[in-house]
């Protein structure tokens, strides 16, 4: 497969992915729309090009981890899972509901292919750091992407993990961070600017890598330069738009923590070329 | 007099001797090794011990991920620091259900003179309100090396809480910890005292006392705080009818708070609780402050001669 065959196949795998998150959240009545938007691109290069796993053995023991420490961007993540082929489907009709596998943030013990349990800000790295220094200890050359929020970087255990992640030279780690320049309450320079990202990290002794995250041959390159960096974690920032794709979410601080209307389902499905609810979905 | 031992000074030398049997053993610390003792086993396995600063949220998730490994992490810092990464515990050991094995040293007000901001009086509370934990406090050197070779071959979340004062050695050499069990160390009939840690000393000397009184007490080391011993905790409140309990920790939400929320179900009888009494520490040697703040043996004595008498004379 050429390099533009495989984008526009990782392309199309996107446009279905944002179409089940879409989906999803409308169905359940709450969650997290924009948040899981703009990390769409990033999770289908890893699970759909970069990771090695088997998503019909998701125990695998040599299996690259993805830790999604943005824990409330979970419908990206599970439309990405269900895709892979880790469950069915239709697990998706019961995001958030009583009894479901797929609960309103990631929880390890019930969703087959979700590394760590997450929800809290602030814990990914960290445990990421443990599992690389004993992967190191067992020999094992797996590696370790962090799924991180922008907003996140805002807690302090992060800044703890990312100290000792540079201290024990794990470049085994590579941190994904949605830039996508809004947290809950408003965009983050009303509410605490963490610029400059770029200089914080590489003050902690990492490599950073700056892309465009929604451009997959960005994504793809920079991976690939994260993974061949020795003596040093990596860190890709990649600047997104929260709601990507959707334009009623799209850099819209008002829709951090809200799922689709009636009416904004109908419009960001024919924006994305979908059939509306009911018609067309892949089984 | 007692031999004295330091239950810290015992775990470090217990993890020392586990590390060549136990290959999946790592141990993790916040800058304060030479204090808990973990530096014992660092020195001896220096590849499996890892300092992770003065960093104590990151130090438990990062345990976290050795266990999601497979590996078998202990993790040591003062008792009062534990409580800062309250939320890891609870977000990541406890919700993942995570086989870490949290060994909390400087618990209680005999850490001493560095006062009120070291001293842990509410660790046992927070650590027993989550679900899948487990808690215990060893009442002496001989139970602490009995809990860490316990804790390598059980699954689970643990928190265990020892301490900077040496102890006195109470418990036989051959003496068996089993998690979940109180052990009775002194029979008797007339009330119970159940004691966690160093208390557990104070109340064998108040049962002591009391027999020249003619009182008998039963005495009962309840080292698992959680899961707490129901049965054999119900059977003593039916047997003696009245109940005293003892800890080096804030009566709200510790060993007190346990047992009467139990007994409060199965088996109502006149109870007291010896402990901290609602109120923080202060500095002073270990020795003076049990005193001051009424954390004795002739302390628990009145509080058994006061359920005794509510016990023939309900108010």
């Amino acid at each position: 497969m050429s390099d533009a065959q495989e984008v526009a196949r990782l392309q199309e795998i996107a446009r279905q992915v944002r179409i089940d998150i879409l989906k999803m959240l409308h169905k359940a009545g709450s969650g997290h729309t924009g948040g899981s938007l703009s990390a769409v691109e990033l999770l289908v290069s890893l699970y759909f090009h970069k990771l090695r796993h088997r998503p019909a053995d998701p125990q695998w023991p040599d299996r690259d981890r993805l830790l999604f420490s943005k824990g409330h961007g979970a419908p990206a993540l599970y439309a990405v899972l269900a895709r892979c082929g880790y469950y069915p489907a239709e697990e998706m009709q019961r995001l958030r509901k009583l009894g479901g596998i797929l609960q309103g943030h990631p929880d390890r013990m019930l969703t087959p292919g979700v590394e760590i349990s997450a929800g809290s800000l602030g814990h990914g790295l960290a445990m990421a750091n443990g599992m690389a220094l004993a992967a190191r200890l067992d020999g094992k050359p797996y590696r370790f992407y962090v799924m991180m929020s922008d907003g996140e970087c805002q807690e302090g255990e992060v800044w703890e993990a990312a100290m000792a992640s540079a201290h024990y030279r794990l470049d085994s780690i590579c941190v994904l961070l949605d830039r996508n320049h809004i947290q809950n309450d408003d965009f983050m320079i009303k509410i605490r600017d963490i610029e400059p990202i770029r200089d914080k990290w590489a003050a902690f002794g990492w490599n950073v890598l700056s892309i465009d995250g929604h451009d997959f041959p960005q994504i793809l390159k920079a991976l690939d330069e994260a993974e061949a960096c020795r003596g040093r974690p990596s860190i890709i920032v990649a600047e997104t738009v929260k709601g990507k794709g959707a334009s009623p979410f799209e850099n819209s601080p008002k829709h951090h923590g809200v799922s689709p209307t009636d009416a904004e389902l109908e419009q960001a499905l024919k924006e994305l070329g979908a059939q509306p609810e009911g018609g067309g979905r892949r089984a | 007099m007692a031999e004295m031992l330091g239950t810290r000074d015992v775990y470090g030398d217990t993890l020392a001797e586990l590390g060549q049997a136990y290959p999946q053993i790592v141990v993790l610390d916040a800058d304060l090794s030479s204090s808990t003792k973990t530096g014992v086993f660092g020195k001896a396995f220096p590849d499996r011990f890892f300092n992770m600063g003065v960093c104590e949220q990151s130090l438990v998730d990062t345990a976290c991920g050795f266990a999601l490994a497979g590996k078998l992490p202990f993790v040591s810092t003062f008792a009062i620091f534990t409580m800062r990464a309250w939320e890891q515990i609870r977000q990541c050991v406890a919700i993942q259900n995570l086989n870490v094995k949290i060994v909390a040293s400087h618990g209680g007000v005999t850490v001493g003179e560095d006062g009120a901001s070291a001293q842990a009086i509410e660790d046992v509370a927070l650590m027993r309100v989550l679900p899948r934990m487990s808690v215990i406090v060893p009442a002496d050197g001989i139970e602490t090396r009995a809990v860490i070779r316990a804790l390598v071959e059980h699954v689970g979340p643990t928190y265990v809480r020892v301490a900077r004062a040496k102890f006195p050695v109470i418990l036989p050499k051959d003496y068996v910890f089993r998690l979940g069990r109180g052990v009775v160390l002194h029979e008797g009939g007339d009330a119970t005292v159940v004691a966690m840690g160093v208390m557990v000393s104070r109340a064998l000397e108040a049962a002591r006392l009391l027999k020249e009184e003619g009182l008998s007490v039963r005495v009962i080391n309840m080292s698992t705080v959680k899961p707490i011993d129901e049965e054999l905790l119900h059977r003593a409140a039916l047997e003696t009818g009245g109940v005293v309990t003892a800890e080096e920790h804030s009566v709200i939400g510790g060993l007190g708070g346990a047992v009467a929320e139990l007994l409060a179900e199965r088996c109502p009888v006149p109870m007291r609780r010896i402990g901290m009494q609602d109120r923080f520490g202060t500095s002073g040697d270990a020795e003076s402050l049990l005193a001051h703040f009424g954390l004795t043996a002739e302390a628990i004595a009145e509080a058994v001669r006061d359920v005794v008498k509510r016990k023939a004379h309900p108010r």
